[in-house]
């Protein structure tokens, strides 16, 4: 049954982002893509996740994509950009791309053949990772969080001169 | 991860049935108990008491002409509404309604309904780009800036129950309220997490999504017939959800004295819709850079003080 559902939501995964990769549309891909995210999720909580499933869900579909798609819709730029892409997807873009994945799935299928990785599947609960988090990995963490302080100072300051001018135009 | 008693399919159906229900029904109290606090008299032609008024507003749903916008995004325009209330409703999976009554007893139940309101948002945003409209957008726009703030420190605010119950576990949240309910000693949290929620939900007074006065109806203006009903149902999905949540984390769920676990629940639940609807019908709407400023600048620090203050004293009483 699990197996089963298993390749269901892997089957979809799959599609999903085939289909995000060679939409013209990008609201559309945005959204093959936020499905694939959710597939990944139910992966996750097939194999044994469930706290990995919920973050999956949480932070990349319901808050990342979120401000993907908030970009996206500011930028409103409709059938120009759809156009645009149809001339950029030529079919000879594909090789390159299409050859390497073909490596990759080669690689797949041999370690499959092979059976190299058993499965060592077994329950995570939050409790492990946040000990494993704030333990070993606590240099890590501080650097992310470096790299996020670093990006927030950058947005504050690129948004700082945009608000001079509001300011001048007219009372906020 | 299942227990005996949940999940059973009469458990199913009932939740299932009984939140739609309930939702539909809010159509008609809200603008009844508005109208009492308002010393008017409101919907009240209807069958008995004005009740059957929302069989009368879904009738003329369902008879109105389901009109698509022809420079709307059809397939998206289409998807929007459905995706509010499909998240809503599978909220309602880790919902400890009583012991033994519940749908599914997940370790995770509070991340899950974390999970499925960032997802709601979608419905919103989708619905704004879909519609193809200046006004839409605006709201699609807002929605999308509300939520996403908003959800941040709605995390944060329930941490702090988290840690004094050890858990994520909806039922074990309940049952560690035993000696107390956590909105004594989880105060701020409580306070955090009631205007989050009420943001996520988009009511009054953080409705500016929807601002009838500046963006005509928001995301929904193109909206017609059943496809703005599922909008409609889905708030009232989210209000009841949120008010359960609530009552779960801050005020014991089922826990209380005589009466069975049920009905605890239930009336808990009922008087916190009911603070939702009274919060409509008293406070003004938020302007847009207030919203902002108030979640980012006030709303966050005071989460995540609580979270530290909570740490500290559960460290200095437990380590």
């Amino acid at each position: 049954m699990e197996l089963i559902l298993f390749y269901i939501s892997s089957a979809v995964a799959v599609f999903a982002t085939v289909m995000m990769i060679s939409g013209l549309n990008a609201v559309h891909s945005l959204l093959y893509l936020i499905l694939s995210l959710l597939a990944i999720g139910i992966l996750f909580f097939l194999l044994g996740a469930h706290f990995a499933a919920v973050l999956e869900v949480i932070i990349y579909a319901g808050a990342i994509m979120v401000i993907f798609v908030f970009v996206i819709m500011m930028l409103n730029q409709g059938q120009k950009t759809v156009d645009q892409e149809r001339v950029w997807l030529t079919p000879g873009l594909w090789i390159g791309p299409s050859l390497l994945a073909l490596v990759l799935l080669g690689e797949v299928l041999v370690v499959i053949a092979v059976g190299g990785t058993a499965e060592t599947g077994q329950l995570v609960n939050s409790k492990q990772v946040g000990v494993a988090l704030y333990g070993p990995y606590l240099l890590a963490v501080e650097l992310a969080s470096m790299l996020l302080l670093a990006g927030l100072v950058g947005a504050y300051h690129l948004g700082k001169p945009m608000i001079k001018k509001t300011r001048q135009g007219r009372d906020l | 991860m299942m227990k005996a008693g949940i999940g059973s399919a009469a458990d199913i159906i009932g939740i299932l049935i009984s939140a739609i229900f309930v939702a539909a029904m809010l159509i008609w109290v809200e603008r009844r108990l508005l109208a009492v606090w308002q010393d008017r008299l409101g919907p009240n032609r209807v069958g008995p008491f004005g009740l059957l008024q929302v069989v009368a507003d879904m009738i003329k749903m369902f008879f109105k002409e389901d009109w698509i916008p022809p420079f709307a995004d059809k397939p998206v325009f289409v998807l929007a509404p459905t995706i509010v209330f499909i998240t809503m409703l599978t909220g309602f999976a880790v919902i400890p309604f009583a012991p033994g009554v519940g749908i599914i007893d997940f370790n995770f139940g509070l991340l899950y309904f974390l999970a499925l309101t960032s997802l709601s948002v979608y419905s919103v945003v989708l619905a704004g780009y879909a519609s193809n409209n200046k006004y839409s957008l605006l709201g699609g726009l807002r929605a999308a800036a509300q939520t996403v703030s908003y959800e941040v420190f709605m995390g944060i605010s329930i941490m702090g129950v988290v840690m004094l119950a050890g858990t994520f576990n909806l039922r074990e949240i309940v049952e560690a309220q035993r000696d107390g309910w956590f909105i004594i000693p989880q105060f701020v949290g409580f306070i955090v997490f009631l205007v989050a929620v009420i943001a996520e939900s988009r009511r009054a007074p953080f409705d500016l999504p929807e601002a009838e006065q500046e963006l005509i109806g928001g995301f929904h203006t193109e909206y017609s017939g059943m496809k703005f009903g599922m909008f409609f149902v889905g708030e009232y999905l989210g209000v009841t959800l949120s008010s359960a949540m609530i009552v779960t984390l801050f005020f014991g769920g089922w826990l209380g004295p005589w009466l069975p676990p049920l009905v605890w629940f239930c009336l808990k639940t009922a008087v916190c819709i009911m603070f939702f609807i009274l919060l409509r019908g008293s406070l003004p709407r938020l302007r847009y850079d207030q919203l902002m400023a108030y979640g980012w600048k006030v709303m966050l620090p005071v989460a995540l003080l609580n979270l530290l203050v909570t740490g500290a004293v559960a460290l200095t009483l437990h380590g």
